[in-house]
């Protein structure tokens, strides 16, 4: 199995002893998770303690269960947690607390803090002259909030090349889709406005990911990743109800028969 | 009761042309009824709260009924700025929904839990405060709110244990005193109102005879009731799914402490403290003592 199946295979683990929803979410997620844990941040279970480290805000706190399995696969969650998500005395919430477990930057599930939060790491890293970048994820319709984009002019302003904001584009938000809701579809010239350097890539490839999270950048640097929400779940993929759908025994078994492993 | 809410505004929206809902983004499924039959009148204004209430009040300002509909704390909290100058301030006709009363969203965890909206909302001028303890109250809160052109805030719970409140006079602003007693008054709200019941029954079986009182208007409270039970004398106990500070608990507190006599009193609520408990809305009020099923 290839280590994001295993990853997704964890999240629908995950899914199913707890119930809980936000799949669609967490699969959206899971190359981009991964490629920056395992292929680009200088982040292990040895360093995660240190100031010099990067540092990864999951601003989409929602998205949880798929930076737990990822941090798990680090070796920094245990499996005691893993086991632990949103049950009755649990461990790990649906959305990020940071005393829960180790490994957090910050507590998020409220949208449009996580970007802002990000910044202030990345101020700090300056004026402590620090190395490490400072990496978040917002989704398309998080980045409806104003929040957001009060986060993205100050990280240009400020010249923030040690900051980079990563959407996570599955095009869903919360009650359908999201260009319908709010048009996003120029979000790319949009960062580019906001003084952003900019690239558009398909969010479900890793080396296309590593390439661009590894180009140098003088500017804050905007990664538009396009994706597809419940992605590696057939009757989730595109969906909106991917946000809802809990797993019972025959969803589960459903979604195990089509996880795809490419 | 969201759906209670939904199709009761749904119903008054086929007489009234002015009602309109506005969402950043909730309501998936629950809300359909009033979108399908009012597309002109429903408004997903995108993941943006604080623009939500700033456009409502813009709505309100034009002569329209916008109602604001979203999780508690981001339809009180993540906007409140706009809630204290747009809404309130400008006494703007804008009704704010909240869903997911106190631990409702239990294993979501804090970010999505609703235990400080009375306390913010209450401290606000012009802003009507309510909690309807049943789908009855739900329904005659929503009825009644279309007829009042003041600010108000709705917060919408959930539990499976039917009607309470069999009265004929629901009343916003208005206690509803379910059951006559004499020695001592259980007042809820909203969430806590099954819990009430449940408590009052253990009370009865040890021989005490208490008033069942929801109080579904936290603001404006209801003096007069709150008075006339210190007058006689009457232990006073609060039950809100809430902190108690600022809430239910401190709004009666407040009338028992200006009335110039003293009563016993104890506030049954969420104490000065986060949960960073995981689990269910069971699981997390049995942490803080407030299940009395047992
Ligand atoms: C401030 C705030 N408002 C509303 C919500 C409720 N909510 C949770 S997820 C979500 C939709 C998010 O959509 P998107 O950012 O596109 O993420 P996706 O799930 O599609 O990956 C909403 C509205 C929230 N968590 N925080």
């Amino acid at each position: 199995m290839l280590p994001v199946t295993e990853i997704r295979k964890e999240i629908l683990d995950m899914g199913y002893r707890s119930k809980a929803s936000h799949l669609g979410s967490a699969l959206s997620l899971v190359e981009i998770l991964y490629t920056l844990y395992f292929k680009v941040a200088n982040y292990s279970k040895d360093n995660y303690q240190e100031p010099t480290r990067d540092k990864i805000v999951l601003s989409k706190g929602h998205g949880s269960a798929a930076l737990y399995a990822v941090l798990h696969k680090k070796g920094i969650i245990s499996d005691e947690a893993i086991n632990h998500y949103s049950v009755n005395g649990g461990i790990l919430p649906c959305h990020i607390d940071m005393t829960a477990a180790p490994g957090f930057e910050a507590s998020a599930g409220a949208l449009g803090h996580g970007i802002g939060i990000a910044v202030g790491l990345a101020m700090a890293k300056k004026m402590d002259d620090l190395p490490g970048h400072v990496y978040t994820i917002i989704g398309d319709g998080e980045a409806q909030e104003g929040s957001v984009w009060e986060a993205a002019e100050l990280a240009s302003t400020r010249h923030l090349d040690n900051f980079t904001v990563i959407v996570d584009f599955n095009e869903i938000q919360a009650s359908g889709f999201s260009n319908k809701i709010i048009d996003q579809r120029n979000l790319s010239e949009r960062f580019k406005s906001f003084g952003f350097t900019v690239y558009d890539v398909d969010g479900h490839n890793i080396e296309e990911l590593e390439k661009v999270l590894k180009i140098p950048s003088d500017k804050p640097k905007a990664i538009v990743a396009h994706t597809i929400k419940g992605k590696g779940v057939k009757f989730m993929e595109g969906t909106v109800h991917s946000h809802y759908v809990r797993l019972n025994d025959e969803l589960y078994a459903q979604a195990l028969a089509e996880l795809e492993d490419k | 009761m969201r759906m209670v809410f939904a199709q009761t505004l749904t119903e008054l929206a086929r007489t009234d042309k002015d009602i309109c809902l506005v969402t950043p983004d909730m309501g998936y499924s629950i809300l359909d009824c009033f979108e399908k039959e009012f597309p002109d009148r429903f408004f997903n204004v995108g993941i943006a709260e604080q623009n939500a209430v700033s456009v409502a009040a813009g709505l309100a300002l034009s002569g329209k009924k916008p109602y604001v509909y979203s999780i508690i704390p981001f339809v009180t909290m993540r906007c409140f700025e706009q809630i204290r100058v747009d809404v309130a301030y400008m006494n703007t006709n804008v009704k704010l929904v909240g869903v997911g009363a106190g631990f409702e969203y239990g294993a979501a965890g804090y970010t999505h839990q609703g235990v400080e909206d009375f306390s913010v909302m209450r401290c606000l001028p012009n802003m009507i405060v309510c909690g309807a303890g049943d789908n009855r109250e739900m329904e005659e809160i929503v009825k009644q709110s279309t007829q009042i052109k003041t600010p108000m805030y709705m917060r919408i719970g959930r539990h499976n244990k039917g009607i309470f409140n069999h009265t004929d006079n629901i009343i916003v602003g208005k206690a509803s005193v379910l059951e006559e007693g004499e020695d001592i008054a259980l007042i809820g709200v909203s969430n806590m109102m099954p819990d009430v019941m449940d408590y009052a029954k253990k009370l009865k079986a040890q021989g005490r005879k208490p008033y069942i009182i929801s109080m579904h208007t936290v603001k404006p409270i209801d003096k007069d009731l709150i008075l006339s039970l210190v007058d006689k004398g009457v232990e006073i106990n609060t039950f809100e799914e809430h902190t108690i500070i600022g809430g239910l608990g401190s709004a009666v507190a407040e009338v028992i402490a200006e009335s110039g006599k003293a009563v016993k009193f104890k506030r049954y609520g969420v104490p000065d403290k986060f949960s960073h408990y995981v689990g269910n809305q069971y699981y997390i009020k049995e942490k803080f003592g407030l299940n009395f099923d047992k």
